[in-house]
């Protein structure tokens, strides 16, 4: 799993690729959490290079989101979510908690 | 059949969706079956991890492959405590962020996924059992 992130003027965008399983979910956490330690509370997700996400790697999204809601001070958004995974994220419902956009710079303006 | 113990440590799980993607390929499983059989397992084994041998160094679990009569089957076996999914709370997947438990998620996923999902404790270990007929 590799994640970087760039700095926009409104947000940020979290670019992660690979595999997010129980073994790599707690570095999306650790990656997450930094950039809400430092008051960034609206993040993109950009997806595109993501083959594979299970439970954990929900976990962590649900997780981020709570935080980034809370006092209304901001939001994670998901973009370019690959077919597999936007399945499983529908089937455990999380299409309901995050906004997703097809391409990460329309979510970038969107926030 | 085929069998295969693996290490019950999380860096394993690349290993055994790999072991179990390549089964349902060469059963003949499309992209998206073979992603959720792969899905499915990852969460059974990350539970047997976790919740079975918490606390249990160098412990190990059988994972079995089988596919007949257009189904394939998937046993995992361990050693550790007793588990049993069907006890564990079904999450709302409707509820409010606020309101969203954290747990259960992945047993969850594996009966959505599935299309059989059983449990039993049998004198040889904890043995769930997961299976996926070929559309």
């Amino acid at each position: 799993m590799e994640i970087s992130s760039k700095e926009f003027k409104h947000c940020n965008l979290v670019s992660i690729s690979g595999r997010v399983d129980s073994a790599t979910a707690p570095q999306f956490t650790q990656a997450l959490d930094k950039l809400m330690e430092k008051g960034i509370y609206k993040l993109v997700i950009d997806m595109h290079g993501l083959e594979y996400m299970s439970s954990a790697g929900f976990r962590a999204l649900l997780a981020a989101q709570r935080n980034c809601k809370r006092y209304n001070r901001g939001e994670v958004v998901l973009a370019a979510v690959p077919d597999r995974i936007r399945e499983a994220l529908e089937l455990a419902g999380f299409t309901e908690l995050f906004k997703t956009y097809k391409e990460p710079l329309d979510a970038v303006g969107s926030l | 059949m085929s069998a295969k113990e693996f290490p019950a440590k999380f860096d394993y799980l690349d290993e055994v969706r790999e072991y179990v993607g390549e089964k349902a390929r060469a059963a003949g499983f499309g992209e998206k079956d073979i992603y959720s059989i792969q899905l499915a397992t990852d969460e059974a084994a990350s539970n047997v991890i976790e919740h079975a041998y918490e606390g249990v160094p160098d412990a190990f679990f059988e994972l079995t492959c089988e596919f007949k009569n257009d189904r394939m089957t998937i046993t995992l076996l361990d050693h550790g405590k007793t588990f049993d999914p069907s006890k564990v709370d079904v999450p709302d997947v409707k509820a409010d962020l606020s309101d969203r438990k954290i747990g259960g998620l992945g047993i969850y996923l594996m009966r959505k996924l599935m299309d059989e999902v059983r449990y039993e404790s049998t004198p040889s270990g904890n043995l769930l059992t997961l299976v996926k007929r070929k559309a």
